[in-house]
């Protein structure tokens, strides 16, 4: 098989990016200080990461107050689930050439 | 990037994604109390209404409103302890394995479990208003198999086979109301202590 790098998506070389996006394409939605607790990440790392992930047009952030308390979520979008897809893609066929 | 980084990588996203989407601090030997303490309560339910001396087969009973009373509030404690005992271990295991006790998994998961739970205890409380006693241990099996069955999809996947197990107990229970007790004390003690000690042989 030839090695595939198109699939490679150099958003995710990051762990946090590449986290935040496996629990938001396992869940639907998921709220920053649940993200920050799983992760065990700082506020500003894991914002940060948030901004490039919603720049890239792979999430959706929803702001709303519970309680008068911020409460923000975060969904992914059909484009992120479908680069996480083809970065896993990648990553597989990346293992296979390797395997060999 | 050599096999070994591609690994981890991919052992990152399973682990975000299976810790992100089930709450795995349940207790495998939290299981196995609350399946003694089932045991127990079908016990005394059964030396309060059969006495010491009778034998273990079939039997047509009427029971008075003394005893009925008793057997709730047997009921409520055995239910308590367990409640206790199950947050409580979850409590310490989830301190262990670093996962919080109330987060996103364990709402999800309540609340799956809330739905069935909840209209079943509400069928029990009409059934004992309108005197249908026998009905009780097996609509108590088959709302609680429905719970575990809906709420396994947040947790381990061994819970929807404890739920499918508690169902059919119930269902046999409703064929053989004589049966109840045993079939409860079947449902809620042995089943429980089994899956208790494969879920603490699997993962603890």
């Amino acid at each position: 098989m030839a090695l595939d790098l198109s699939l490679y998506d150099k958003v995710f070389e990051n762990r946090v990016r590449l986290q935040v996006m496996s629990i938001l394409v396992a869940n639907d939605e998921y709220d920053f200080n649940s993200l920050k607790e799983l992760l065990e990440v700082t506020d500003g790392n894991l914002a940060s990461n948030l901004k490039t992930l919603e720049k890239e047009g792979y999430i959706t952030v929803e702001k709303r107050f519970i309680d008068r308390k911020p409460n923000t979520r975060y969904r992914r979008t059909e484009q992120g689930k479908k680069a996480f897809e083809n970065h896993l893609t990648a990553l597989e066929s990346l293992i296979r050439q390797q395997g060999r | 990037m050599n096999q070994d980084d591609l690994i981890k990588e991919i052992g990152h996203i399973r682990s975000m994604m299976e810790k992100s989407s089930k709450f795995i601090s349940i207790s495998g030997l939290s299981g196995i109390l609350i399946g003694l303490y089932a045991l127990l309560g079908a016990a005394l339910a059964y030396i309060k209404i059969d006495g010491i001396q009778s034998g273990l087969d079939y039997q047509e009973r009427t029971i008075d409103k003394s005893t009925v009373t008793f057997l709730i509030l047997l009921a409520l404690a055995v239910l308590a302890a367990s409640l206790l005992t199950g947050i409580w271990m979850a409590g310490r295991k989830a301190r262990r394995i670093k996962q919080s006790i109330w987060n996103v998994t364990s709402r999800s998961l309540l609340f799956a479990l809330a739905v069935p739970l909840v209209t079943g205890g509400i069928v029990c409380i009409i059934w004992v208003i309108k005197g249908y006693y026998m009905l009780v241990a097996s609509t108590l099996l088959v709302f609680y198999g429905l719970a575990l069955t809906a709420g396994s999809v947040y947790t381990f996947k061994e819970v929807r086979w404890l739920g499918l197990l508690e169902i059919m107990l119930g269902l046999l229970a409703l064929l053989l109301p004589g049966y109840g007790l045993w079939l409860w004390a079947a449902g809620f003690g042995l089943l429980h202590m089994i899956y208790g000690f494969i879920v603490y042989k699997k993962y603890e």
